[in-house]
């Protein structure tokens, strides 16, 4: 397929903090309704990726494009309009604590004015029962809620404008096997049942099975390797390989070490 | 590195430090100013700068209050001029010690928790997904905050002065045995309207910064619980030697003609 069908392209994207650049020439396209998750090693720059193309962080050169929107270097207006085609569930679930629930998942139609406030629990109950959530939630705050119950939330949030695009961003870290696959299924539900692109960042292999159609590896700041889910296993990457199989012996290990 | 060469390290640090920090607050105050606005957003904060200051600022005020009498009789009766202490304890609370003892409180208090609070949704990602939902951090957590923290301080300290005066009172009449009517009418004799308004303008400017330090330190926050604890200890110690330094410089401003 084409860039110019492409939903993202990113195109010799340099990032970095200070002097030191975190990722060095990124290239990646992203087309209509497939789900991309991009694997890497802690600290390897993959959270700095997502949030270069939402425009939270600037980049040092190179180009993001949104439906051929530009993201580097563009004015506040811009970025709105690429913001609002994209939900992120972020890794924590990053919930507003002093707000309820439920108005949590309607923040984004509220403050972009797509609902009254009146009609907003109903829609809010709606996006909670979508992930699973009942009624009885609503009126809790984040804090009263377990890791599990503040993905869905954040999933969610996500969910509730219906954006054409979603990102996720460690979606099972720090939830236990029966749990993460819980919204490993409702990620896969919410992807392929919509019919959305999603862009995905993830150490959590059985994560990675379950919801990607192509995977991309992130190492020193560069892409290494990129394709077919089914082709990760056998990838004939020495780095893949030591990263799929979880091997502490490889390629990647004095890196890793000297790395801290 | 040189010793000359450390002081002038420190000085274009804390110069950068300062520009910094001073444009972020007009960027806030510009950017909030034109909208959209959040009603809900500095009614809470009203409520927690203005409402829940309450308690320790009088509390503090109205010792202080007492305090002076006490010491200015201990000082004055040496040379028979116990009548100037009604009008020593209103002056002193109103022009300097109300704004700055409020100052000081209220930057211990909302300073840090500011701090605190921005800095905790900075490493949680709650700041980075207000700007992914539409939702300007600055018009929506910052200017509340600068808004509601000016408007709070005058009205603080306003009612430091009064219950400072409150506690000199007590002492003079319960301790000291001043007559009561006497002691408030001394009071008001050479209180001026501008002694009381150059306080409420000091207050003014204090809450402008202390709002500013809690939330410049709290937003610009990095490294988790540690990152969060040493924003805190950084807005409080900002406020606090800004409130200080700006107290001096008003106070030329207003008194040294």
């Amino acid at each position: 397929m084409s860039e110019a069908l492409a939903r993202i392209a990113v195109r010799g994207l340099w990032v970095g903090f200070g002097s030191k650049p975190v990722l060095r020439g990124i290239d990646l396209v992203l087309h209509e309704g497939e789900s991309l998750v991009v694997i890497g090693a802690s600290g390897a720059g993959k959270s700095v990726l997502l949030k270069t193309i939402l425009g939270l962080i600037e980049a040092w050169e190179g180009s993001v494009r949104v439906d051929g929107i530009e993201v580097v270097g563009a004015s506040s207006a811009a970025r709105e309009q690429v913001r609002e085609k994209i939900g992120m569930l972020f890794q924590g679930a990053a919930l507003f604590d002093s707000l309820p629930v439920w108005e949590n998942v309607v923040f984004g139609l509220l403050a972009r004015g797509r609902l009254a406030r009146g009609e907003a629990r109903e829609a809010a109950l709606a996006a909670l029962a979508e992930v699973g959530l009942g009624g009885e939630v609503a009126d809790r705050y984040p804090a009263e809620l377990s890791g599990g119950m503040r993905k869905r939330v954040g999933l969610a949030r996500a969910i509730a404008a219906d954006p054409e695009i979603l990102f996720f961003d460690e979606p099972t870290s720090g939830l236990d096997p029966i749990r993460a696959d819980a919204i490993n299924q409702l990620i896969r539900r919410t992807v392929r049942g919509r019919g959305r692109t999603a862009l995905s960042i993830s150490h959590d292999m059985a994560s990675v099975r379950k919801i990607a159609d192509r995977v991309a590896m992130l190492y020193e700041g560069r892409i290494i390797w990129e394709g077919p889910v089914e082709r990760m296993e056998h990838s004939g990457n020495p780095y893949v390989d030591q990263f799929v199989h979880g091997r502490a012996e490889g390629p990647m290990t004095a890196s890793v070490a000297g790395a801290g | 590195m040189n010793g000359l060469a450390r002081i002038g390290r420190l000085t274009l640090d804390l110069a950068q430090e300062s520009g910094a920090v001073l444009l972020f607050g007009l960027e806030a105050l510009a950017r909030g100013l034109r909208g959209p606005y959040y009603p809900r957003q500095i009614l809470r904060q009203l409520l927690e700068i203005g409402y829940f200051s309450l308690p320790v600022v009088g509390l503090t005020a109205l010792f202080t209050g007492m305090v002076l009498a006490l010491q200015s009789y201990v000082g004055f009766s040496r040379f028979e001029a116990q009548e100037a202490i009604p009008s020593i304890v209103v002056l002193s609370m109103t022009r300097e010690l109300g704004p700055v003892l409020a100052g000081l409180m209220v930057a211990g208090r909302v300073g840090a928790a500011m701090a605190a609070e921005l800095g905790t949704m900075r490493v949680t990602e709650q700041i980075d997904a207000l700007e992914t939902l539409a939702t300007d951090p600055l018009r929506y957590l910052v200017f509340p905050r600068l808004v509601a923290a000016m408007l709070c301080l005058p009205l603080l300290v306003l009612v430091a002065d009064v219950i400072g005066v409150l506690g000199g009172y007590l002492v003079a009449v319960y301790k000291l045995g001043f007559g009561g009517v006497e002691y408030l009418n001394r009071t008001l004799d050479f209180l001026e309207a501008g002694d009381v308004v150059s306080g409420l303008v000091k207050a003014l400017v204090f809450g402008f910064l202390i709002a500013l330090m809690g939330c410049y330190q709290g937003y610009h926050c990095l490294g988790g619980a540690e990152g969060v604890g040493a924003a805190a200890t950084r807005a409080v110690v900002g406020a606090s030697i800004l409130v200080l330094t700006m107290d001096y410089v008003l106070t030329e401003l207003f008194f040294a003609r």
